[in-house]
């Protein structure tokens, strides 16, 4: 048994996208039964706080420099993809 | 928790707005919060700069595309979205691409002042923007007015 994955959710100002975008995720994974970390941040702040990461959802480009992976959408903003992006959020939290 | 329909500011939904650009119309919008005594004076010069280096243009799935200007909570006095409609479309770069442009004709300019908070308004703006419908009747509203009642009954 492993604790809580987390999860950084990255955008321009961490007020509004990321918030959106932190809320969709958890309730997403909430409906799969995974219970998960969330963490908002700037994009400017994402290589400072990669390091606790096991998962990087962004709406705007970041730099990440480690081996984390990093899944860049709009989909819940814009409701476009969003099944198959939830998808590969559990996917990349498989251990 | 407050609604969008509660957080939209009459005085500052202009439909139909003839916009050159989207400076222009982030700067209409963003006046008309200065006004009503939303924001600071800084704001729309922060929301300008902020557009520049990190964009907030979406495309969405039906013919109608939007973009969410926001800035540092630190030029807002309080919370409030002002709403804007483009009878032609104006230039916005794509917030996950900044390199590509996206033509928008629905513009909401949020003032936020605490993240935690706004998250009901956030997530209703989320849901209007996922609904192409809803949005193709948002731009035939005429009147400042009816744009409140609308989104306060669609967002239920």
């Amino acid at each position: 048994m492993v604790g809580k994955k987390n999860i950084l959710v990255a955008c321009g100002t961490a007020i509004a996208t990321s918030t959106v975008v932190a809320k969709a995720i958890e309730e997403a994974l909430y409906d799969r039964g995974i219970s998960v970390n969330m963490r908002q941040c700037k994009a400017s702040e994402v290589p400072s706080l990669a390091d606790d990461a096991d998962l990087i959802v962004t709406t705007t480009p970041v730099s990440v420099d480690r081996d984390i992976p990093v899944i860049q959408t709009l989909a819940f903003l814009t409701g476009i993809g969003k099944e198959e992006v939830i998808e590969q959020i559990v996917d990349a939290l498989k251990d | 928790m407050e609604s969008l329909g509660k957080l939209l500011v009459e005085s500052a939904i202009i439909l139909n707005y003839p916009a050159e650009d989207a400076a222009g119309v982030v700067s209409a919008l963003g006046e008309k919060l200065y006004e009503a005594g939303y924001v600071k004076e800084t704001f729309v010069e922060a929301a300008l700069a902020r557009e520049k280096s990190m964009p907030t243009g979406l495309p969405l799935l039906g013919d109608t595309n939007a973009a969410i200007p926001h800035t540092d909570v630190e030029h807002v006095i309080k919370a409030g979205v002002a709403l804007a409609t483009l009878p032609q479309p104006v230039i916005f770069h794509n917030m996950a691409i900044p390199d590509e442009q996206v033509e928008v004709k629905l513009v909401f300019l949020l003032a936020l002042d605490q993240p935690k908070t706004q998250i009901t308004m956030l997530q209703e703006i989320a849901g209007v923007l996922q609904d192409p419908d809803l949005i193709e009747k948002i731009m035939q509203i005429e009147k400042p007015e009816d744009v409140l009642g609308y989104v306060s009954e669609a967002t239920k």
